[in-house]
């Protein structure tokens, strides 16, 4: 019976919770659709497109290929990030350059964003700092699985 | 002829109320979920830019629902599949004909009453409609050729029929008390007074009859904490096998139920349209002195006290299905019979033994 009567207790104390939780935030909901400033805001959600948070600085987003100053890939396709690659999603075809200093360049440098999982390995596995992950960029979808493969010329703007 | 233009006027007239209220119903149930949650809610419907706390929501939501494929699952009896949303639909919403919305309003000659039927048994044909929405879930269940659809079918007619008789019981100590089964006259005999100045509401004759009529009625609406049979979150339901518009009929009807129970629950015990110490021509206080009333606003007075009531038990049961997690289904089975049934039976022999005391 006292056991039975604990419970009605908690049940009651369930309801008073919620009721708060609704009318405080009605409140305060209120006051800010009518536009008046208040400290608390009566919701916690972020109105994504419009609001948005600020991504962190270690947060690894969409790649970047980086140049030189003269517009050309760092990359002298060494194949490390291809390698490292987990998901298999990096392709790179080496090419002879003819300057002397560097020797190989990527004729063709393409990422499929489709299977990429973003573990960031590749960032670190390169001995450049030729690739890197962190555009922002986080909205990547596309309508074909053509629109999420990326190129050389998408990677380096 | 111009009876007949009457009811179907107040026919019209009840079924939008009804319909419109059902749907912002599911706007309410959205809004206060997440403010219950701390969220904002569904805000985002907008019509040419104009979002107004996304009060056009439910048109969106029936509009995407229309568009949908009508899909008939196969082996399944598809006339029985078809027909039971509707089944379901239809015992729920003529229900709506017994409710009083006021009192009767005279135009000249002609006195109107504010409810559709003046049944002599309206009570028991409002609980009886109830009971008979139960064909449409064992239906819906039965003729999906799916096993957990049956199961959830089967699960939803045990719960509704065992309540269904807590459910009752609990409204024979107020028909002991208010001696009449139609429901103007339920709601006139409210409008007494107690003691000199309380209402002579059923909620203060019948304190016990209302916490069980509440439960057993919070049971028949089949929604959290006693949404065994459909349980959306983990548990197959008798749905399972719908989709589109004819899902969204059972989902109306759902809340179609919820909006009966409140106004089961107000024209029961709550005085249905009687405002406290509002008499036919004015308001009598009851520390003396008066405040007289033209006819028109004293029915206005009426028929806004019973949407207020109507709306803050809506408001009630979907913050109760928004607090309390669901019944094991033993626990469920327990409560209406070890509690509920017992507890409805001590309420009639208890008024029993007060009215013949009190003889």
């Amino acid at each position: 019976m006292i056991k039975a009567l604990g419970y009605f207790i908690e049940i009651i104390r369930g309801i008073v919770i919620t009721s708060r939780h609704f009318f405080v935030n009605f409140f305060f909901r209120i006051l800010n659709v009518l536009g008046i400033k208040t400290k608390r805001k009566g919701a916690v959600t972020i109105q994504y497109p419009e609001q948005r948070k600020e991504i962190a600085t270690r947060h690894r987003s969409l790649h970047r290929l980086m140049a030189r100053e003269d517009g050309k890939p760092r990359c002298v396709a060494c194949m490390l990030c291809a390698t490292v690659c987990p998901s298999e999603c990096i392709y790179v075809e080496a090419a002879e350059d003819p300057e002397l200093e560097m020797q190989k360049y990527p004729s063709k440098f393409i990422i499929d964003i489709g299977r990429c999982c973003f573990c960031g390995f590749c960032v670190e596995a390169c001995p450049e700092d030729a690739i890197r992950m962190d555009t922002g960029k986080i909205e990547l979808a596309g309508y074909s699985r053509d629109d999420l493969v990326y190129d050389l010329d998408k990677l380096l703007k | 002829m111009i009876d007949v233009l009457i009811v179907l006027v107040k026919i019209v007239c009840a079924l939008v109320w009804f319909l419109l209220l059902t749907l912002y119903l599911t706007w309410l149930e959205r809004k206060e979920s997440a403010l219950i949650q701390d969220r904002i809610g569904a805000n985002r419907a907008s019509i040419f830019g104009i979002r107004i706390l996304g009060l056009f929501q439910p048109f969106a939501d029936a509009i995407k629902m229309i568009f949908k494929e009508d899909f008939v699952p196969a082996f399944s009896r598809k006339f029985i599949h078809t027909i039971a949303p509707f089944i379901s639909f239809f015992f729920v919403a003529i229900t709506i004909s017994a409710i009083p919305f006021g009192d009767s309003i005279k135009i000249g000659e002609r006195i109107i009453s504010l409810q559709i039927l003046d049944f002599n048994v309206g009570l028991l044909f409002i609980l009886a409609m109830l009971s008979l929405g139960i064909y449409g879930i064992i239906l819906s269940g039965w003729s999906s050729n799916n096993r957990y659809a049956l199961i959830g079918g089967l699960r939803g007619a045990a719960q509704l029929i065992s309540y269904e008789v807590a459910l009752g019981f609990s409204l024979i100590g107020l028909i002991m008390v208010f001696p009449s089964l139609r429901l103007s006259n339920l709601v006139h005999f409210q409008g007494e007074l107690l003691f000199g100045f309380l209402p002579k509401w059923g909620v203060f004759l019948q304190p016990l009859g209302f916490i069980v009529f509440l439960f057993a009625a919070l049971a028949e609406t089949k929604r959290a904490p006693f949404d065994l049979p459909e349980a959306e979150s983990e548990i197959v339901g008798f749905f399972a096998e719908y989709g589109g518009l004819k899902w969204g009929l059972f989902m109306m009807t759902d809340f179609m139920e919820i909006i009966i129970v409140s106004t089961l629950l107000t024209t029961l015990f709550f005085g249905g349209w009687q405002v406290p110490w509002l008499a036919a021509d004015g308001f009598h206080w009851p520390w003396g002195g008066e405040w007289l009333l033209p006819h028109w606003l004293v029915i206005a007075f009426q028929v806004a006290a019973f949407n207020i009531k109507v709306f803050f038990f809506c408001w009630f049961q979907i913050l109760v299905r928004w607090t309390y997690p669901r019944f094991r289904y033993d626990q469920l089975m327990d409560f209406g019979w070890k509690l509920l049934v017992p507890l409805s039976l001590v309420n009639i022999i208890g008024t029993g033994i007060v009215m013949s005391v009190l003889k």
